[in-house]
């Protein structure tokens, strides 16, 4: 165990002490800082006076120009993880220094486990930071405090960023781990984002279209069915699974309408015309909604770094 | 397993990758306190079997143990009293030499307290105390090497194991770290197992060498022994060239004292003897009236026991 915390004490202030780290984090400020700005001055047209829970909309809210924190976040988590991960080992086997670490006294697991938990450690501090700074800026702002129920979703918003964060960590990690040149390791994980990412939505799109013609009056069960393709499709990519677990979790009222098209469409002309009103969601319904896309994102990061887990353990450790 | 004098010990030790046999058979002994030479071409399996011992790949067949722990089943005890210093060993460059040793310290369980302390000690043997805030990159390639031999030494090893610790280093610099390999094993009384190809510095510090050939090892002895019994037995070889080689001048060579063999090659004679008999000769030739065109003695070089293998296999 002390080998472990010997590694993660070393491995997070080289993180601290990175050039790539105050990159990151000025960039998350200014992005999360710009996006609180936007919220503030958008904050009054967004929330109705019946509203309990304001203060998170200082999160949720965008505006023309610039979109809310958690769109900026969803974006910046797996550059973030990817960028502490992708030469975690190999950077390590290349440098020489690998063959002279694992001949100490430690189990080899020991690298890589130190390594991965100063990693997640120093993606927490930053998406803690932002959030509490956030928070800050916002409660002097609006002047309302949150209540407990917006700090229990603020405090599980923030985990559910560390396992998404830890899934493109594991993931870049793993190429880490089975790649020799760092260049390799980092344009692989960046490739995967990008299609996951940017490409998967449009495929799953055509993939929908192409099964389910919708016509300009299509039928709600053509709509229902094309938009449930399209779903599936997408739900492949762990993006979109944190991108409706943390809109559920983070817009109480109607946060569940908002990750389905086809019932926000539906219900957008009644709610407009205020013959639907929509009760917020408690925070355990909120969990019964995304409670799949929450275990799903949990269980890839574990399988990805259980996957580089076992790879650096059964591979061969040479000088050269 | 254990014996009191062997420090290594290994037991029909065999590794294949695949269906490769990269190690066969091996069974391998080092005592305590020596400096053993693994000597093989490139692919001969002598990387293998480091790793074997420091228990980072398990055999497929047999057994390694080091001061009677086995490397595969107990290789923390292992590691704890072996130092390794890779061929191209490496150091967080952008750590001072302090920073990458109270690493190494703490990977070891040193003590807090004592890592400062230690470290100085080990620097201070390496004669790199005036570098140690130093970055790691600033240091030359002899820099690094001395800084790997403190590394390995922060631990106190009963063992060190060195790949090819001159290899790229001047021969002013190769000479120092042979120098403090020499120092080590006589004031700490370190056994070393040293891994090079470069045959003349091993001979310089290795009494003792094991010859190794895709994964067998050909050959284990002292320096002497394997020239004996590849040039016939005796320490010394006689190279003579003569004006005329006539057959009687060979017998009555043969007849000196310590002499163990005499062949012949055109106008060129070797005398394989125990003792050096260069002036003997030289009277004997000269009473039989013939030139004596050139004389050398050679000792069983390293290099030429190694060629001698390796031709012949």
């Amino acid at each position: 165990m002390r080998s472990i915390l010997t590694v993660y004490r070393k491995e997070l202030s080289d993180h601290f002490s990175s050039n790539k780290f105050l990159v990151l984090l000025a960039l998350i400020y200014i992005a999360g800082l710009s996006s609180t700005y936007v919220a503030l001055t958008n904050i009054r047209g967004a929330a109705s006076s019946l509203d309990k829970e304001v203060f998170l909309y200082l999160f949720t809210t965008g505006g023309d120009v610039l979109p809310s924190f958690i769109t900026f976040i969803s974006f910046f988590i797996p550059i973030i993880g990817i960028i502490f991960g992708f030469d975690a080992i190999n950077s390590e086997r290349n440098s020489g220094n690998l063959s002279r670490i694992l001949s100490q006294p430690i189990y080899r697991d020991s690298v890589i486990n130190g390594k991965f938990l100063a990693g997640i450690t120093t993606l927490s501090i930053i998406i803690a930071s932002i959030v509490f700074i956030i928070s800050g800026v916002g409660l002097f702002a609006i002047g309302v405090p949150p209540t407990t129920e917006e700090i229990l979703r603020l405090f599980f918003f923030i985990l559910i960023c560390v396992f998404y964060g830890g899934f493109w960590m594991g993931l870049s990690m793993l190429f880490s781990v089975i790649m020799e040149k760092t260049a390799a390791s980092i344009l692989t994980a960046i490739a995967i984002w990008i299609f996951l990412m940017f490409f998967l939505p449009i495929i799953a799109n055509a993939i929908a279209n192409g099964m389910v013609p919708l016509a300009n009056n299509a039928a709600v069960a053509d709509q229902i069915r094309n938009y449930n393709i399209e779903h599936i499709i997408s739900r492949i990519s762990p993006a979109t699974l944190f991108t409706e677990a943390i809109v559920v979790l983070l817009v109480p009222v109607g946060g569940n309408i908002l990750v389905n098209p086809v019932a926000y469409q539906q219900s957008s002309s009644m709610l407009k015309s205020g013959k639907m009103i929509l009760n917020p969601l408690s925070i355990g319904q909120s969990f019964i909604q995304v409670w799949p896309q929450l275990l799903i994102i949990v269980a890839l990061s574990i399988i990805c770094f259980a996957i580089s887990y076992i790879i650096f353990m059964r591979q061969e450790i040479r000088s050269t | 397993m254990s014996d009191n004098n062997n420090l290594i010990i290994s037991n029909n030790l065999s590794k294949k990758y695949n269906e490769h046999l990269v190690v066969s058979d091996l069974n391998l002994t080092v005592k305590k306190g020596e400096i053993f030479g693994l000597l093989g071409p490139n692919g001969a399996g002598k990387s293998t079997i480091i790793l074997m011992i420091l228990g980072l790949t398990e055999p497929t067949s047999g057994s390694i143990s080091v001061a009677g722990f086995n490397s595969t089943r107990e290789p923390l005890k292992v590691k704890r009293i072996t130092g390794y210093l890779p061929e191209r060993v490496g150091f967080y460059d952008d750590m001072t030499a302090r920073g990458n040793l109270a690493y190494t310290a703490e990977l070891n369980n040193v003590p807090y307290r004592e890592i400062p302390i230690k470290i100085d000690e080990v620097l201070k043997i390496v004669d790199l105390l005036d570098n140690k805030n130093h970055l790691v990159k600033t240091f030359s390639k002899g820099m690094r090497q001395r800084l790997g031999i403190a590394d390995v030494l922060i631990k106190d090893p009963q063992l060190i194991i060195f790949d090819e610790p001159t290899e790229g280093l001047d021969v002013k610099v190769a000479n120092q770290i042979l120098q403090t390999i020499l120092n080590l094993n006589k004031q700490k009384n370190i056994t070393f197992l040293v891994s090079s190809h470069q045959l003349n510095l091993m001979q310089r510090i290795c009494p003792r060498v094991g010859i190794l050939s895709k994964g067998k090892l050909i050959s284990e002895g002292s320096v002497e022994n394997l020239g004996r019994s590849l040039f016939g037995g005796g320490k010394y070889r006689i190279e003579l060239e003569l004006e005329k080689v006539p057959d009687e001048i060979i017998e009555k060579l043969k007849k000196l004292d310590k002499v163990v063999n005499v062949t012949r090659n055109d106008s060129q004679l070797q005398v394989v003897c125990d003792k050096d008999i260069r002036q003997d000769i030289s009277r004997l030739i000269s009473s039989e009236g013939i030139l004596l065109t050139r004389m050398d003695m050679k000792q069983d070089a390293l290099e030429e026991i190694y060629l001698k293998y390796f031709k012949e296999e």
